[in-house]
């Protein structure tokens, strides 16, 4: 299959504005601009079901419809803040097709009525960002990007901004609240960002890789895009598969199809390295729930993991091997989101905190059959009740593999209960530093 | 068009405010949700997770948005997928919620086990231990043993100063973030903030210095765990060792209401002594906060200086006495002489005292030299006039309402009234300010009309002369902008203070203002006598307005009854006193001598003072009368809005102090009064058939409450925060002459006409540079002087110089200057501040101009470079 979103996988140097327009780059801007009112716009991309491709799946068009038309300021805000466990789409994306992410970015901007365009980058992403400004500078220089684009009576213009390293920026509403200046922290939804979001302005926060599908459908239409991929995940996507396969790497598929072609398949994983059997997969990164050998035949769909309690998410597929110690795998899990926390609401700053000291207790031989149910226990009381998704994300890898691995954890239990760990240490371990 | 949404909690059913929370919505149920994060004053953030309860909606159907009924015929329910924070989800019509359900119980019992996880196990030890919301739905929700493993917790700073007032236990923390958003949205200093995140998440200060804010007190109340102490209450005792004493501040006009925890000390000797003041509810007037300077100056009245015993003066030095023999010495002494006595009073006693003052002299002594000792500012009767109308409460003013400030720091003046007058504009309500240089108004101001030092009345003239041919919509000169602002306002509050003007100026621009009020608009309705409008004068102390409501002035008794022969002025009794024109005086409670106002005592025969403190004045005196501080006897103040307030005795009297009533009443005795009453009340009683203003209030009227909301200080603490229930009264606010016969206010004929310069307003500085002086909230003196944690934020006596002036005496930030101004030489160090300073303006912070100079021409002649920089204090936050 052609790439539509990897495009410059085949054409050289497509990051640069003439070779994109060369092979129909900002095409669908002109058509937007010249053919269709902003409500045509969302009432194509609301037909052709393009669902965000950050993790949540939800229809973009519907997004955009969210903004009120009378709005006086509005806001397009490009979360390029890419940081799940696992995912590395946007940054292959911002760096190699650059344009045709300012493409979808100015055709959402259009659609909203929007003047201007943020785009938010993981702060550790300075060459991808510094390849879209200069991407950026040459669509300003051709009227791409600026005042009255292309002739037209729509203005729009560009600013960076660049985290700084909080995976909780990657929420929408962490992400406007960095924007702004203030502590990455989410706020309680409602209001909406679409309802009040940048400076309390309706704003709407696409994914990169969201961004990028718009162009190729107004210039294709809503039934070309359709074709492609399952009745409700139409579209190509990019899996970033990680982990024990031989060929790890972007993989722009058309959603659809199963996950044991995407990990054994020739043209993509290639199998298990070293020919080794198969674990577990993490499915979503660190944030979906662990699943097994019986979850390989499912769809790559944004529900096609529903049966196995798990979900596609951004689809950053993560390969376990047979070798892999599960506990250590869950520990390094917890340890990411007890570290990435913001800390803003009591369950999930207390919870992951608690699951990455109990678990670490468990890994190292120091824990007992009391703190397995502990574990679980700490985790479903943290579920239903966290501010945002990241603390619900957090006890999925604990629940998950508590289901599949219950045997592993057990197993570093063996040992009766007492004070003294498996390894004969004591259960001292240094204390929490003082600040 | 409906404003109000009736929906269901726990079965009862109840109609509210559209807007309303959950959380708010079913206290007025009485149903207790719990929170932490949530405060009733501040937007909601929902981050505690405490008062996740289950919210259904009806169903409607899609196409007609019609109800869907169920089988029964009732609305079918959708309760969504989990539960929701009650605290950020406004009511909604036909709503149902539940709040006892086991869903829900769980939910509370698991939150507060997260929030114990690494919260220390002091509570012992704890400040807010018996006062602590999270003690207390720990005992109702908390597990009995903790499931963390001890080594696991986290261990964190215990003693982290965040300033010299505040400290932060930053293991008892629970990141709520009321401190944060209190201090971003209700008084606008923003100087706490989060860092870091996660577990690690924690409090900090970025102000330098640490916490530099007046009102950081307030945080104190409203933390709902102990993690934030003030330096002066910590480990100083617990809350149920102590008794709560209703009382009212004394240190402004705003009159915020207080309770003071006091507590038997062994340090004391076993004297009670008062441990901490803290704001009490009253809606009216303070709401539930209090500033910094009203939290923590009151360890004057348990000072060892204070005097305990009369003082009379034998063979040239003060020597103890009897009272028998002070009083019968004193009433002889003025009895001789009757034809040459006058009388002084201090403006922060109570209304009893000054009543009694002012019977003692006219009634007692057939004398009509009364005044205050040092009236600062002018416009008492104006204020009688159009006054703030009865039934007005600032929370009451919002869109479409404005409010119109001149000549005046209000920020350090009346700390409460700006923090209400800020929350005011952020309701919408518009600012008109009128002032000689920037203050921490000028950013909430709609329209800032600044004037030369000294042109406050002319300024103020210009706009009432705009107001007169105000047009419709919007005006290009911003004169006439700020004058169809204020005209178009539905209600309209004008303050005025004195900054930088003198008595006589301070007069004009009350009656200007009052003009202004008075100003019908098209629809013939003026700004006097409806609620939530008129004239507030900013007092310099907390009763001025009842000073001029008994009658201390020379001209009108109480009342603002006029008198036929008005007696001398305070400046003509000042003048007699050099002269020799005046045998006797009495002064109660003010210090002439120590404030400038008399050199000594002159030619004096005879002079009493009646004192907490042996102060300069007393030091001359002949006889010296001890009296009690506020915290140990009961009476009234009269606020700058005109609420008449109740203060009842906290603590025991000081040796044999008595109250200044009990003092004059003894001696009215002596002079044929007839026999003293014996309480403050009877004296009230006097007061209320005295003075009109009064009429139909006691003590016991005064002492009434009504439910106020939001609804703080009931047994659920982590509510509002530890301010107290107002059980002792909410206080009563006389009606201005427009409240009772709105056609008979005329407006005032105004002198000098509009556009002459306005009296007393001196030349143009030339070389040299203006100076006025201006009121800092932390001046160094008598009462505050004996405060140690304040003493760490008195401002030394400073200038506060633009850059640019700075520039050409070639003065640097904290050099030593010596500056030569109204006749006197004066030491003081530089601050340069181009944002708060002005151009050819030199501000005199902590520093006084001698008594009746408001502005002055002042010269530089010595700048003295230090190795260090002497810290000068930032201007106060």
């Amino acid at each position: 299959m052609a790439h539509i979103l990897l495009r410059h996988r085949e054409i050289d140097e497509l990051h640069k504005l003439d070779v994109y327009t060369d092979h129909g780059g900002y095409e669908g801007l002109k058509i937007c601009l010249q053919n269709h009112t902003p409500e045509a716009v969302i009432e194509l991309v609301k037909t052709a079901n393009i669902r965000g491709r950050g993790g949540a799946g939800f229809p973009a068009g519907i997004k955009w419809s969210f903004i009120p038309k009378d709005a006086e300021q509005t806001y397009v805000v490009i979360n390029a803040d890419e940081s799940e466990t696992g995912t590395f789409k946007d940054r292959e994306l911002l760096e190699g097709n650059p344009h045709q992410v300012i493409e979808g970015a100015l055709i959402a901007a259009y659609a909203v009525r929007a003047q201007l365009i943020y785009c938010y980058f993981r702060g550790e992403f300075m060459d991808s960002a510094y390849n879209f400004e200069q991407a950026l500078k040459d669509a300003y220089a051709n009227n791409l990007v600026g005042e009255n684009i292309l002739g037209s009576d729509f203005t729009c213009h560009f600013y960076s901004s660049y985290g700084a390293g909080a995976y909780i920026c990657g929420e929408e509403t962490a992400l406007l609240a960095s924007l702004a200046g203030d502590i990455g922290q989410p706020w309680s939804k409602p209001p909406f960002p679409a309802q009040a979001g940048l400076y309390g302005k309706p704003t709407v926060v696409n994914n990169v890789e969201t961004l990028a599908n718009v162009p190729p459908v107004i210039v294709n239409g809503a039934e070309w895009y359709l074709e492609i991929g399952t009745g409700d995940s139409p579209g190509p996507k990019i899996v970033c598969l990680s982990g024990h396969v031989k060929r790890p790497g972007n993989y722009e598929v058309p959603m659809g199809i199963t996950y044991r072609e995407l990990i054994f398949g020739e043209e993509y994983g290639g199998g298990i390295l070293g020919d080794k059997g198969f674990k577990a997969l993490l499915p979503s990164g660190g944030s979906g729930p662990v699943v097994t050998e019986n979850a390989l035949d499912a769809p790559l769909t944004f529900d096609g993991l529903k049966p196995f309690d798990s979900l596609m998410g951004s689809a950053s597929c993560i390969v376990m091997d047979e070798d892999t110690d599960m506990v250590w795998a869950t520990l390094k899990m917890i340890k990411f989101f007890e570290h990435e926390s913001c800390g803003k609401c009591t369950p999930c700053r207390e919870g992951t905190f608690w699951l990455e000291r109990v678990l670490e207790d468990v890994y190292r031989g120091r824990g007992t059959q009391k703190d397995i149910a502990l574990l679980e226990n700490v985790a479903k009381n943290m579920q239903g009740r966290c501010l945002c998704a990241l603390g619900e994300f957090a006890t999925s890898p604990i629940l998950s593999t508590l289901i599949h691995f219950l045997d592993e954890y057990k197993a570093k239990v063996t040992v009766a209960p007492s004070t003294n760990g498996a390894d004969g240490s004591t259960r001292q371990r240094e204390a929490a530093p003082v600040a | 068009m409906t404003d109000l949404v009736t929906l269901t909690i726990d079965g009862i059913e109840l109609t509210v405010p559209k807007g309303t929370y959950v959380v708010d919505a079913a206290k007025r149920v009485n149903i207790d949700i719990p929170v932490f994060c949530h405060h009733p004053k501040m937007e909601p953030v929902g981050m505690c997770r405490m008062c996740l309860v289950e919210i259904g909606t009806p169903v409607r159907d899609r196409s007609t948005g019609e109800v869907v009924l169920n089988e029964e015929g009732a609305p079918q329910i959708n309760f969504g997928k989990g539960l929701q924070t009650g605290c950020t989800v406004p009511v909604s019509e036909g709503m149902v919620v539940r709040t006892n359900t086991d869903v829900v119980t769980d939910a509370r019992d698991d939150i507060l086990e997260f929030l114990l996880t690494s919260h220390p196990l002091d509570c012992p030890i704890c400040d807010k231990g018996g006062e602590c919301p999270l003690q207390n739905l720990t005992m109702r929700h908390g597990p009995g043993a903790s499931r963390m493993d001890f080594t696991n917790k986290a261990q964190l700073a215990k003693h982290y100063p965040l300033g010299q007032l505040i400290v932060l236990d930053r293991e008892r923390c629970i990141q709520c973030a009321r401190c944060i958003r209190f201090q971003d949205e209700i008084v606008d200093d923003p100087v706490l903030a989060f860092h870091n995140r996660g577990r690690y998440l924690q409090i900090v200060t970025n102000s330098e210095p640490g916490f530099d804010s007046i009102f950081s007190g307030n945080t104190t109340d409203i933390c709902p765990v102990g993690a934030l102490t003030t330096t002066d209450f910590r480990f100083a005792a617990r809350p149920w060792e102590m008794t709560p004493v209703a009382s009212i501040c004394t240190h402004c006009p705003v009159g915020c209401n207080t309770t003071l925890s006091t507590r038997p000390e062994a340090a004391a000797g076993g004297r009670t002594v008062i441990k901490r003041v803290m704001p009490r509810q009253n809606e009216m007037v303070n709401e539930i906060w209090m500033c910094d300077k009203g939290r923590f100056v009151h360890h004057y009245a348990d000072a060892p200086d204070r005097l305990t015993q009369p003082l009379v003066r034998k063979n040239g030095e003060l020597v103890e006495s009897s009272w028998d023999e002070a009083l019968e010495l004193v009433a002889r002494r003025l009895q001789e002489h009757k034809d040459s006595v006058a009388g002084l009073s201090g403006d922060r006693l109570s209304n009893e005292d000054m009543f009694l003052f002012q019977r003692l002299f006219r009634e007692g002594l057939d004398s009509p030299n009364i005044d205050q000792a040092q009236a600062r500012l002018g416009g008492g009767d104006v204020v009688a006039q159009v006054g703030l109308s009865h039934g007005s409460n600032l929370a009451g003013l919002g869109k479409g309402d404005a409010i119109l400030v001149v000549a005046s720091d209000m920020h350090q003046e009346a700390p409460v009234w700006w923090l209400r007058v800020k929350q005011a504009i952020d309701r919408g309500a518009q600012l008109v300010l009128l002032n000689a240089r920037p203050t921490r108004l000028d950013k909430f101001a709609t329209h800032i009309l600044p004037y030369a030092p000294g042109g406050a009345v002319e300024q103020t003239h210009r706009l009432l002369n705009a107001a007169r041919v105000a047009l419709d919509g919007e005006e290009a000169d911003p004169l006439q902008a700020a004058s169809v602002t204020l005209v178009q306002a539905r209600h309209l509050v004008a303050f005025y203070g004195g900054e930088g003007l003198t008595l006589d100026q301070t007069e004009a621009l009350a009656r200007v203002l009052a003009n202004l009020l008075l100003l019908k608009n098209d629809e013939g309705v003026n700004h006097a006598g409806r609620a939530n409008n008129g004239l507030v004068a900013i007092w310099p102390h907390n009763n001025t307005q009842g000073a001029w409501d008994m009658g201390i002035r020379p001209d009108a008794g109480p009342g603002y009854q006029p008198l036929d022969e008005p007696g001398m002025d305070a400046a003509q009794i000042y003048d007699a006193v050099s002269s020799g024109n005046l045998r006797a005086l009495y002064v109660m409670g003010a210090d002439p001598i120590g404030d400038e106002l008399m050199a000594d005592r002159g030619q004096l025969d005879f002079l009493v003072v009646q004192e907490l403190f042996l102060t300069a004045t007393a030091r001359e005196a002949d006889v010296v009368l001890p009296a009690r501080s506020w915290a140990e006897r009961e009476g009234t103040f009269t606020t700058g809005e005109r609420r008449v307030q109740r203060f009842y005795p906290a603590i025991p009297v000081v040796g044999e102090s008595l109250s200044d009533w009990q003092i004059l009443a003894r001696l009215g005795e002596q002079l044929g009064l007839g026999k003293p009453p014996y309480a403050a009340g009877l004296v009230f009683r006097d007061i209320a058939q005295a003075v009109p203003q009064y009429e139909g209030m006691s003590f016991r009227e005064l002492a009434r409450v009504e439910e106020q909301w939001p609804r703080v200080g009931d047994d659920d603490l982590y509510y509002g925060g530890t301010s107290y229930d107002n059980k002792s009264g909410i206080g009563l606010q006389w009606p201005s002459a427009a409240d009772n016969t709105d056609a008979s206010v005329e407006m005032y004929e105004l002198t000098p006409p509009a556009g002459a310069p306005a009296a007393g307003t001196p030349e143009p500085p030339g070389e040299s540079l203006m100076a006025i002086p201006i009121t800092v909230l932390y001046r160094s003196g008598t009462l505050i002087d004996h405060s140690k944690v304040l003493s760490t934020r008195i401002i030394p006596p400073s200038l506060l110089l633009h850059p640019a002036d700075a520039a050409r005496y070639d003065v640097q930030h904290g050099d030593m200057v010596t500056v030569e101004v109204a006749g006197r030489s004066v030491r003081l160090a530089a601050y340069l501040d181009a944002d708060n300073g002005v151009r050819e303006l030199a501000l005199l912070r902590g520093a006084l101009l001698p008594p009746g100079v408001a502005i002055a021409p002042l010269q530089i002649v010595d700048v003295e470079k230090q190795a260090a920089p002497v810290e000068v204090q930032t201007v106060p936050g």
